[in-house]
């Protein structure tokens, strides 16, 4: 493979997945800017729902007029939010970023298995996340249904100003993601099958390229369900259909006059593909921790296999269970029943994983750095976010806890923290990796604390708020009597939350310092055991100078007869005797 | 290193399929494809349960003409696999049988624009329809107007296919995964004939 020399091919047009991922995880963090500003927007509502602020007035006329936010604009402040940070954040710096990244390096190949394609996924990405930004500034401004688009609200053009172009653009941007998402996973599948080392079987692979393949599997069996949902929502919007409109609706007085679909189809086609997409998202948090966790413990992780097969049980789990999101939909008790032990039968595989975790922990003497720090906070949130899933798995606790901010809590601690804690370790981890330049370890544990506490404060807070009974995506508390006890805990949520942003100014200015001014990487700081530390940091394109072979699994931490406490993959059984 | 297992196939260095990555990965799209298909079918089966009054398929549709869409597509399969069987041996007389194919392709586009056509004279539209229920045709009008696109797409690949197999450019592997596409359009087919217009 000979290597591009003009800047353009080498790093802007790029063919190169190591490009490509890095390239993904800027626009990641560029998008979670945009979404964690809106965060705060939200909370400074909701923290302060009186105050006027007069420079957000001067700021965005619109949707501050006369110094208070529009109800509307909390409506699409919400919706982007969801959108940003589920789409565009942590999956295209977790799944797409990383996942580009890691999995041609650590099965030992070249490249992924379609390289143009692979460029193709990122310029089709980049064109989605910029269509979803330009939503802002359409007439009516941004999609205000909901990050789930539940119709009639966004079908029905009228219905608030939201849903008129922005949900257009909203529903454009999001077809143009699922293509690029999809060319992503793809590639991935294909590269696991036919492009890993001599020896790398199956079960030699790290968990971390497992969790890609089975993220990348559901992605491609749950979005093409939504990609059809989208398809009939635009035609409901702008070819006159009914697909999701029920007969005699009427919007502002007036009766809308088509009719005959259903709205709950919309919510089957979702969250078939929303509950899998969560999933999507968590696993590979989940496969970077068994990758981690060892370079700290110096010792073999506990339970390889159980771990692929728990992941891929979950993973299959996670496609048959979207009915617990509409527990309150009117859905049969037996309907709901079944929802309730597939989603309870779930807690089983992800145990297991969270035993494995407690297990790879067992007796090791910890000598801790940022990554492995980050990786303790994300299973302390794996179980304090599962804990919160067995009470809205089941049924009957749902219907108390629906729409609550006690849901809020819930997945902020899930898909917003564990997967969040997951690529801030990967970040911290591989990021001598790809700069070949360590990050700043200061900063680093000065930003796992704060966002440890903050995450903590901040969500469990808003478990207890939700539990006394306060709705999610309302506007303002201050006019109903029962929620007046509330507001104290609110202001603490958005002072906290107000912390937490800033100690992510930290990581960001750590990033961009780190890049440029950090201390000279060798090729493998953490003295780790899978491929990718084979290779100089930063790797060279084509990756590998000659084909690797692989002798072993990856976690063979502290060997018998080795001059150093691991021995990688690449290390042949005649020095240290093969456990796997 | 030699592929005489299933144990060693596994074993990296080699695709476990003896297949290349470009067809694994048609079969990952086809996959995918067949999901979103899925999608479709299985709200129009909500929908259809659903209303009162859905018109019934021997009222709307003349079978016979639906029975002869369905007889030139799947035998477009049997010249399509005709093709595959040769693309390897005989390039000349594959790139006849996708040819074939083509053709095939191009008879079932112009039936089903004459039934739409047929249709909407009658007033069939996908906000109304004089049989029934007013989502029938909002079904009937996207799912087989979807599928119509498929196979559209599928005839431009396959006269692509057939140029490039008669001028030699194309590998014979290419002929089979523009085969799979083809089955895959014509197997979805089989599905929307029989939950349109036989149930």
């Amino acid at each position: 493979m000979s290597e591009p020399q003009s800047f353009i091919r080498k790093c802007v047009f790029s063919l190169d997945h190591k490009v490509i991922g890095i390239q993904y995880i800027v626009t990641g963090f560029v998008m979670a800017i945009v979404g964690g500003l809106l965060s705060l927007l939200i909370r400074l509502q909701l923290g302060w729902p009186t105050t006027l602020w007069p420079i957000l007035e001067t700021l965005m006329p619109n949707a501050y007029q006369s110094g208070v936010m529009s109800p509307e604009f909390y409506l699409a402040a919400v919706t982007m939010h969801g959108t940003i940070m589920a789409f565009f954040f942590v999956s295209y710096v977790l799944v797409s970023g990383f996942g580009n990244y890691l999995v041609p390096l650590q099965v030992g190949a070249k490249d992924m298995a379609f390289p143009l394609l692979n460029m193709l996924s990122y310029w089709i990405g980049l064109l989605s996340a910029i269509v979803m930004i330009l939503a802002f500034f359409v007439e009516g401004g941004a999609a205000a249904a909901g990050w789930t688009a539940y119709p009639p609200l966004s079908a029905i053009a009228t219905a608030v100003p939201g849903s008129g172009l922005g949900q257009t653009v909203w529903l454009l941007s999001m077809a143009l993601f699922i293509v690029s998402f999809t060319m992503t996973g793809m590639n991935v599948v294909a590269t696991v099958f036919s492009m890993r080392a001599k020896g790398m079987s199956m079960m030699r692979m790290p968990l971390t390229v497992w969790s890609y393949f089975i993220s990348a599997v559901m992605g491609l069996l749950a979005f093409p369900p939504l990609t059809a949902a989208a398809i009939m929502l635009l035609f409901d919007r702008h070819g006159g259909t009914a697909f999701f409109l029920p007969a005699g609706l009427s919007v502002g007085g007036q009766l809308i006059d088509v009719g005959g679909g259903s709205p709950l189809l919309w919510q089957h086609l979702f969250w078939f593909l929303g509950h899998p997409e969560v999933y999507v998202l968590i696993l590979p948090a989940l496969g970077i921790t068994f990758d981690i966790l060892p370079a700290f413990t110096r010792k073999p992780i506990f339970g390889y296999r159980i771990s692929v097969w728990s992941l891929i049980i979950a993973g299959f789990l996670g496609l048959i269970v979207w009915g617990h999101h509409m527990f309150v939909s009117g859905m049969s008790p037996f309907t709901g029943e079944y929802f309730s032990l597939a989603t309870l039968l779930i807690t089983i595989p992800m145990a297991i994983v969270g035993v494995c975790m407690l297990g790879s922990l067992w007796g090791a003497q910890l000598k801790m750095a940022t990554p492995g720090l980050f990786i303790l906070g994300l299973i302390s949130l794996f179980g304090t976010g599962g804990f919160g899933g067995l009470f809205l798995g089941n049924a009957t606790a749902d219907i108390q806890l629906h729409d609550t901010y006690f849901v809020v809590g819930h997945f902020h601690l899930m898909i917003g923290g564990v997967t969040v804690f997951g690529l801030f370790a990967a970040v911290y981890f591989w990021f001598p990796k790809m700069f070949g330049r360590m990050m700043n370890e200061p900063l680093g544990r000065v930003h796992f604390w704060a966002s440890t506490i903050g995450y903590y404060l901040v969500f469990l807070t808003q478990h207890f708020v939700g539990l006394r009974g306060a709705p999610r995506r309302y506007y303002s508390f201050a006019s109903y009597e029962y929620l007046e006890g509330i507001a104290t805990s609110n202001m603490f949520i958005s002072t906290v939350a107000f912390i937490l942003g800033a100690a992510q100014l930290l990581f960001l200015f750590n990033f961009a310092w780190s890049a440029f001014k950090g201390k000279r990487a060798e090729a493998n700081p953490w003295r780790a055991t899978t491929l990718e530390w084979t290779v100089p940091s930063p790797p060279p394109h084509g990756n590998f100078a000659e084909e690797p072979v692989v002798h072993r699994w990856p976690y063979e931490y502290s060997p018998d007869g080795a001059d150093e406490d691991f021995a990688g993959q690449e290390v042949d059984g005649s020095t240290v005797p093969v456990t796997a | 290193m030699t592929t005489t297992t299933a144990e060693s196939r596994w074993m990296g260095g080699e695709c476990p399929f003896a297949a290349g990555w470009k067809k694994v990965m048609m079969w990952v799209f086809i996959i995918g494809d067949a999901v979103l298909f899925a999608g479709f079918l299985s709200s129009y089966g909500y929908a259809r349960t659903m209303s009162a009054d859905w018109p019934p398929a021997s009222e709307v549709f003349n079978l016979g003409l639906i029975g002869l869409m369905t007889f030139v597509l799947i035998s477009s399969s049997a010249t399509m696999a005709a093709a595959v069987a040769m693309a390897k041996s005989d390039r000349a007389r594959a790139a006849r049988f996708v040819w074939m194919t083509v053709v095939g392709g191009l008879i079932f586009l112009g039936l089903q624009a004459y039934e739409w056509s047929h249709l909407i004279a009658e007033g069939g539209r996908p906000w109304a329809n004089p049989w029934g229920a007013s989502l029938f045709g909002a079904y009937f009008f996207m799912i087989t107007g979807f599928h119509g696109t498929h196979v559209l797409i599928g005839v431009i690949v396959n006269i692509v296919t057939a140029l490039r197999t008669a001028s030699g450019v194309t590998p014979a592997e290419n002929v089979e995964m523009a085969g799979l596409y083809w089955h895959f359009v014509d197997l979805v087919w089989v599905f929307i004939f029989t939950l349109f217009y036989l149930l």
